[in-house]
């Protein structure tokens, strides 16, 4: 297997007014080609600007301070944007969470597409219009050469997330990061795209970065998972063992207040507290102060530990004597 | 589409029809024009032969319905004080101040729109707040003072711009034209500054505000992380996005500016349509009066529903609710 993907100790910061915001902090993962990684973690944990920050595209005042992304063996940390920009699109694509937000509704399908291809390709109005048909026959539009030259608002949810996907396909990229697309449409259509995505991730080879809050849908698609917590990952593994035996006390709490895991009738688990701000996180371990295996020896940050394929960065590991 | 415009053109009409009205009674009420147009020593056989003749002494209704009658067939009536056709009055008044208002208008919304996506892209920058300076001194300076101090500057003191009037004109289409010799440009040049002043500083802002909220929206992310370059972005996705609110203010103001540009029109002393409106209230010359509203009124529907037909053009989804 072939590593596309390499992001080693990326650190992105945002220098705000009120002090220094460390979005992300020391974020380690690497792709294989076709590999589906999840990103899960609450709002505020750093995985969407970890998305952005892979694409060189996170909004002021945010930057990123330190590490390396490297995509096909080539480092984007540190490129100009006009190197940045040719990567965009062409080697790695993002989707979005709201179809409705990402299109924009006075251009025709066409004309969205045809910027995008142009973007990267010169090409002919014949190829161009190849090229459509064939991504969104991809993603499952039906009668795609009759729904070029409508509008976005013609569309559906779904099927708007579709367009949406296909635009993004249209170069072939390497890496797609997937920043909670199925997050605003009904659960059915989320089953439908989550499959697609799938099978297109085997079929073409593409590697994707899912990212998202929902463990249970992260789970159903991701062959490994990583667990964010207040910009830091604090626990990565395959996904069946990461959901089977969870190392890290926040993953567990992610998977008890998983609506599947309640009995029926009794209140869902749910995790006290809430997410710490950046600006003022906790000494040592950021989650301690919600923890409830928390001691003294929390007030220093854990370091990452190993295990074949899996890693955690907490000072009272969970299942670790079942595991071993 | 075929409805839309059908319905929009009954809707105008309802509008004219109760604009009649309203403006016949209004300036019914203002006062009587006898008391001004026949002279005090005349005798009473003379006053009541002129009110008969002007049809003053009819009661309102039947005046109006006259009014109407003859409206229809596009008789406009005579002028009291220059007892020529009023339609003939404004139609020479009128090219001096369309040529002004357009000049003005159209360059406002050239240049403050080119300004305020400047200023909403990169709002950081010194040029940006230069720029925002110059907006909110256009908002906050009077428009006659502003005018004056043009006069001062150019026409006075450098002494190379005129300070009035329309200069040399040229006959094209069978009217005459400032804007078409340099000598008549240099005439229009002040008066449009001034009254481009405000519009431009209101253009800048509804740029700016556009262009900021939409270059935060996902739509330009997700060009961005398409790739496409920040000028494509720039031209294809926020002009459009961005046109809307400025083409219904484009409308409203030259709209409003061609009926009531009077006050620079008057510091100028450019002879366009605001100075016969003002000089016709004066001397109680109703159907001067009634004839310039009922246009303006006129104006302001044709604007509206032109804008409203862009607005379609524009944006598909009024284009289905209006289907």
């Amino acid at each position: 297997m072939s590593k596309v993907l390499d992001v080693q100790n990326l650190q992105t910061h945002f220098h705000t007014r009120d002090g220094v915001v460390k979005a992300v902090e020391g974020v380690s993962f690497s792709l294989e080609k076709g590999e589906i990684l999840g990103l899960v973690g609450e709002s505020g944990s750093g995985k969407s600007v970890t998305g952005f920050s892979l694409l060189g595209l996170v909004d002021a005042p945010g930057k990123i301070v330190g590490g390396k992304i490297e995509l096909n063996g080539e480092d984007l940390v540190g490129l100009s944007e006009r190197k940045l920009r040719a990567k965009r699109g062409k080697d790695i694509a993002m989707i979005f969470q709201d179809p409705i937000a990402t299109l924009n509704p006075l251009l025709t399908i066409r004309t969205q597409m045809q910027l995008a291809l142009e973007a990267h390709a010169r090409m002919s109005k014949k190829d161009i219009e190849a090229r459509c048909i064939e991504v969104l026959t991809k993603v499952g539009i039906p009668d795609p050469a009759a729904r070029l030259d409508n509008y976005p608002h013609e569309f559906s949810g779904g099927m708007r997330q579709r367009v949406a996907i296909a635009i993004t396909l249209l170069h072939g990229p390497g890496v797609i990061v997937a920043d909670e697309p199925t997050t605003a449409l009904d659960v059915s259509i989320q089953a439908q795209i989550l499959s697609e995505m799938k099978r297109l991730a085997e079929e073409t080879g593409t590697a994707m970065i899912w990212i998202s809050h929902d463990l249970a849908t992260v789970s159903s698609l991701a062959s490994r998972l990583l667990v964010m917590y207040a910009g830091r990952v604090v626990e990565e593994g395959p996904t069946a063992e990461v959901l089977r035996d969870p190392r890290h006390p926040y993953t567990q709490g992610l998977i008890d207040s998983l609506p599947a895991m309640a009995a029926p009738g009794e209140p869902l688990e749910q995790i006290s507290g809430t997410t710490p701000s950046l600006l003022s996180l906790p000494e040592g371990c950021p989650f301690a102060p919600r923890c409830s295996y928390a001691t003294d020896t929390c007030s220093s940050a854990p370091t990452v530990q190993e295990a074949p394929g899996r890693a955690w960065r907490c000072h009272h590991p969970l299942n670790l004597k079942e595991a071993v | 589409m075929l409805g839309f415009v059908i319905q929009r053109l009954l809707q105008a009409f309802v509008v004219m029809a109760a604009m009649s009205v309203i403006v016949f009674v209004g300036v019914y009420a203002i006062g009587n024009p006898v008391e001004i147009i026949i002279p005090p020593e005349a005798t009473d056989e003379i006053r009541a032969e002129v009110i008969r003749k002007l049809g003053l002494d009819l009661p309102l209704w039947q005046q109006y319905f006259i009014f109407v009658t003859n409206l229809v067939q596009g008789d406009f009536g005579r002028s009291y004080i220059y007892n020529v056709p009023v339609l003939e009055l404004i139609a020479g008044r009128l090219p001096a101040t369309l040529e002004l208002v357009l000049i003005s208008i159209i360059s406002a919304t050239v240049f403050g729109v080119t300004l305020g996506i400047y200023a909403g892209y990169r709002p950081n920058s010194i040029i940006s707040k230069a720029i925002m300076a110059i907006s909110v001194l256009g908002f906050s300076v009077p428009s006659f003072w502003v005018g004056l101090i043009l006069i001062l500057t150019f026409a006075v003191n450098m002494g190379v711009l005129p300070a009035g009037g329309r200069g040399e004109v040229v006959n094209f289409l069978g009217v005459q034209w400032s804007f078409l010799t340099i000598d008549g440009l240099s005439h229009i040049l002040l008066p449009a500054l001034n009254l481009a002043f405000f519009k431009l500083a209101m253009m800048i802002r509804l740029a700016r505000a556009g262009t900021r909220e939409i270059m935060l929206t996902d739509t330009i992310k997700f060009a961005r992380a398409a790739g496409i370059s920040e000028g494509r972005i720039l031209r294809r996705h926020l002009m459009k996005l961005i046109s809307v609110p400025i083409i219904t203010v484009f409308g409203l103001e030259l709209g409003s500016t061609l009926a009531f540009a009077v006050v620079t029109e008057t510091i100028f002393s450019w002879p366009g349509i605001g100075k016969l409106i003002i000089d016709s209230i004066t001397v109680l010359d109703r159907p001067v009066m009634v004839a310039y509203l009922i246009l303006t009124a006129l104006l302001f529907v044709l604007i509206n529903l032109t804008v409203d037909l862009v607005f379609a053009l524009i944006d598909p989804r009024i284009r289905a609710g209006a289907a």
